[in-house]
């Protein structure tokens, strides 16, 4: 007796199981790239000392808890913050002692250029709310990033972050140093 | 008629769908390997606060996270919290976080772990510092405050 052949398998509903998995997939799937502001804290210290830097060379930035800036000794404005401290960590040169000391230095790429000396410091308050704070870090991120872009154009024509060439954000970063100093933590005020 | 009749036959051919099922499964692999499982449940609520000036944060891999907010739970208070993995934790258990993510990583690669923030937009800093006090002491020095990429309430 002959056997009877097996009949052929229907894969018509293949692509249908298919498409659920991959409608699945499709859903679960989170494409968003995580981003944020990305920050080096300091080594920990066992004695705090007192580091000198002139007056002159520092900028206050202190958030209280009612989230209330004070700028160098005045009540200062989210709004107005990156244009303060754009403008402080500009190099001016002649010596102006309004400003920041500025020190010549070769920068290979970029030859001798003035580098400020300037440091903006920020402090908080326990009771500072993180949306406040990361507002503050915004706006100085974007000082830094705004003087960075305009060296960048300057030099090579094209922005800070067009750059391709290793060598040339390296000078860039040298030239204009991130300089955000962040204030060991003090109880004050309390929350 | 019958010229007329084979005529009304020479219908467009239907079109071979044999090879649609190996399209979708090709789209499915690739579905299946760019997914990545969220490895924790949050029992914090973590809604981030937007900037402008952000960067990516690059090899998933060597990014360990750190979530604060308040608890998703209303009956555990509105006081923020830290959650470590998949559980709350307490300021002193992040030493011992921040080791074993090291443990867990290659050690070429154990300098250059980053921890993420994932912090909640309205937890007071306090509650921040404390941890970032505690990274310090860990050495784990590179961070990173997770935002979302958008307008700031300032301009």
């Amino acid at each position: 007796m002959a056997r009877r052949a097996t009949p052929e398998i229907n894969a018509g509903s293949m692509a249908d199981i298919a498409f659920l998995l991959l409608i699945f997939f499709l859903v679960t799937t989170t494409m968003d790239v995580d981003s944020g502001i990305t920050r080096r804290l300091p080594p920990p210290i066992e004695t705090p000392e007192d580091i000198k830097i002139k007056e002159r060379n520092v900028l206050n930035v202190l958030v209280n808890k009612n989230d209330r800036l004070l700028v160098d000794g005045k009540p200062g404005d989210i709004r107005t913050l990156k244009d303060v401290a754009k403008r402080f960590m500009t190099p001016v040169f002649p010596d102006d002692p309004n400003y920041p000391e500025t020190e010549l230095v070769n920068v290979p790429g970029l030859g001798d250029v003035h580098i400020s000396k300037g440091v903006i410091s920020l402090k908080n308050d326990r009771g500072t709310s993180y949306d406040m704070y990361i507002r503050v870090q915004n706006e100085l991120a974007r000082a830094f990033n705004e003087l960075r872009d305009e060296l960048a154009s300057r030099r090579f024509g094209l922005k800070y972050n067009q750059l391709t060439d290793e060598e040339q954000i390296k000078a860039i970063n040298e030239a204009v140093p991130m300089r955000i100093s962040e204030a060991e933590p003090e109880n004050i005020g309390g929350n | 008629m019958s010229k007329f009749k084979t005529k009304k036959t020479k219908g467009s051919p239907a079109i071979n769908t044999s090879s649609l099922p190996d399209i979708i499964f090709m789209l499915l692999f690739f579905f299946m390997v760019t997914t990545v499982m969220r490895e924790v449940t949050l029992k914090v609520k973590v809604k981030l606060p937007q900037a402008t000036e952000v960067q990516k944060l690059e090899k998933k891999s060597l990014v360990s996270y750190i979530y604060i907010g308040p608890p998703t739970n209303a009956a555990l208070g509105t006081e923020s919290r830290i959650q470590l993995n998949d559980q709350f934790a307490r300021v002193r258990d992040i030493q011992e976080f921040v080791a074993r993510e090291r443990e867990a990583r290659n050690e070429a690669d154990r300098g250059l772990i980053t921890t993420s923030l994932k912090v909640h937009k309205e937890t007071k800093m306090g509650v921040v510092t404390d941890v970032k006090q505690e990274l310090r002491k860990a050495s784990a020095f590179r961070i990173n405050y997770s935002t979302l990429r958008g307008q700031t309430a300032s301009n």
